[in-house]
């Protein structure tokens, strides 16, 4: 039995409401969609706000609109919805694919995208007891001074464990954010910061309101593939996301593939212009992807499986991604 | 802080005095005393605390009791009519699909959902129902054998076969505690009877609730 601290549960029916509650509380408030992430995190500890406000009676973070060239998609939907809406499983594969396989079907259907998007960093000190933590003298994201995993280091390298975002970022998706002090929209691929402690620019009482999706043209084909122990309910051990726009002779014309869940914020695999773009996408060119996905991955003891298995994994899912990427993609399942 | 939660659970509309930060879950246990959903790891992992939320399995332990206000809460006190198991729980003794029984109730929940929406699955959908719920008792087998029983059973209950594998040809302990026919007539093997599944659709619309104040 984990049991909650006490805090006031605000449920506002509209984004001004909510925002005005955030303002009035401050530091002591916190908002909360699907509560799937925040609810286990509150019973270890992790966070012990005076005051949730809940976000999933405000009708702007609700709908699911496809249109020509843009999807929105507001932040409160849940998981479950994304991964069986017709049109985002023929327009946006990879996305539907991602959100179908997080987590379990309870947890798809309470977990929202904009939760998601959100997610806390993960690692294997943090996701336990506060009499755990407080055995070991707790660590540097938390009560603490002290990384267990690195032992030296200064910077916390807890795992950006959420599914969607890698796919968010090959999509070039944008978040649209809401404050007491205005909007902003930040693309997801700048969303994220290489900080463990708190690892997106998501100022505590910002909302994220909608997630934008630029519709790929029909000559981009996606992939996600996700490594995990068990077939479902586990956080992913290894995110690889791609993107790769071919012409009529599969000749690589743009390819962008992330990396997530080996440290605190997903990692875009650099330099594939110079092995890939103009090239035509053969077993080659596949295994130098692969190669080059390898060398930039350094997974660490942030999570109880072997850094050095999950390191030798990402050329593995690389290639995977890539050869479904190159046959003819089916609709996601 | 205190505060007066109404609820309607399994089509009762029930209100309940409980501290605001309670989740639905303890409001259910420690509030109405409808211990059927169970407190298994309590935080998301196991499935234990599933119950259908307007109709879709959630993890009550992680639903904080507020969001439930207003909305169709069924617990696994509501699956069973008085006297009357619900065949998914007939199928469950008849396979032995439940052995220590823990998870049980979340995995009845889970099927539930399932065969309301997809009344004739198949052994792939059961498995992604149910991908939610542990068990470390049977190795699931007899789980998906139970779902997949109720699902004929519910069909055409009176043509119903024995789901499960092996030679126990008994009828279900169900059956033989339950004074009514049609829970017989249910049974697999069984020859003739009421037709079930009215009885079950009857029982969807308006659940009857087992379980008491606390």
């Amino acid at each position: 039995m984990l049991r909650l601290h006490e805090y006031r549960y605000h449920r506002p029916t509209s984004l001004g409401e909510a925002l005005a509650l955030l303002e009035e509380h401050g530091p002591s408030a916190m908002p909360i969609a699907g509560g799937t992430d925040l609810m286990p995190n509150m019973k270890h500890r992790l966070f012990t706000p005076a005051h949730l406000v809940a976000l999933k009676r405000i009708p702007e973070l609700h709908g699911i609109d496809v249109g020509e060239r843009e999807v929105r998609i507001g932040a409160a939907e849940t998981l479950a919805a994304i991964a069986r809406h017709p049109l985002l499983r023929d327009r946006l594969p990879s996305l539907a694919t991602a959100a179908g396989l997080v987590a379990g079907p309870q947890l798809r259907n309470m977990g929202t995208l904009g939760g998601n998007v959100c997610l806390d960093t993960r690692c294997t000190y943090y996701n336990q007891t506060l009499f755990w933590r407080s055995a070991l003298g707790f660590c540097l994201k938390k009560d603490g001074d002290v990384c267990h995993v690195t032992k030296v280091g200064k910077k916390c390298v807890a795992a950006h464990s959420a599914d969607t975002p890698p796919v968010l970022i090959t999509l070039g998706a944008t978040l649209d954010l809401v404050s007491p002090r205005g909007e902003r929209s930040v693309p997801v691929a700048d969303f994220f910061v290489a900080d463990g402690v708190r690892n997106t620019v998501r100022e505590p009482d910002e909302i994220v309101v909608a997630v934008r999706i630029p519709v790929p043209p029909p000559t981009t084909h996606t992939a996600f593939q996700k490594l995990r122990q068990r077939g479902s309910i586990d956080f992913p051990l290894l995110n690889v996301a791609l993107a790769v726009d071919l012409d009529e002779g599969d000749v690589v014309r743009d390819l962008r593939l992330v990396v997530s869940a080996l440290g605190a914020r997903p990692r875009v695999v650099a330099g594939l212009d110079k092995i890939a773009v103009g090239r035509r996408l053969d077993d080659d060119v596949v295994d130098a992807v692969a190669r080059r996905a390898f060398d930039q991955c350094h997974p660490l003891t942030n999570i109880t499986v072997d850094p050095e298995w999950r390191r030798a994994m990402v050329p593995v899912h690389v290639r995977r991604a890539l050869l479904a990427a190159r046959t003819p993609a089916p609709a996601a399942p | 802080m205190h505060a007066i939660l109404t609820l309607i659970v399994n089509g009762d509309r029930r209100d309940v005095g409980i501290p605001e930060h309670y989740t639905l879950l303890e409001a259910l246990r420690y509030g109405l005393g409808l211990t059927g959903s169970k407190q298994g790891c309590d935080k998301g992992d196991c499935g234990a605390c599933t119950v259908l939320l307007d109709g879709e399995p959630v993890l009550s332990c992680l639903t904080p009791a507020w969001e439930a206000e207003g909305r169709a809460v069924t617990t696994v006190e509501g699956l069973a009519e008085p006297g009357r198991l619900n065949p998914l729980q007939e199928a469950f003794q008849v396979t032995g699909g439940a052995q220590c029984g823990f998870c049980t109730p979340g995995i009845l929940m889970s099927a539930w959902a399932l065969l309301q929406r997809n009344p004739a699955p198949t052994r792939e959908e059961i498995r992604a129902a149910l991908a939610g719920n542990l068990c470390r008792c049977t190795g699931y087998t007899k789980i998906l054998d139970a779902v997949e029983l109720a699902a004929e059973m519910l069909a055409a209950p009176t043509r119903a076969r024995r789901g499960g594998e092996g030679g126990q040809a008994a009828a279900p302990a169900g059956a033989v505690r339950s004074p009514d026919p049609a829970v017989a007539a249910a049974a697999p093997g069984s020859g003739s009877g009421r037709d079930t599944a009215e009885g079950l659709a009857g029982e969807a619309a308006a659940p009857a609730v087992a379980g008491g104040e606390p």
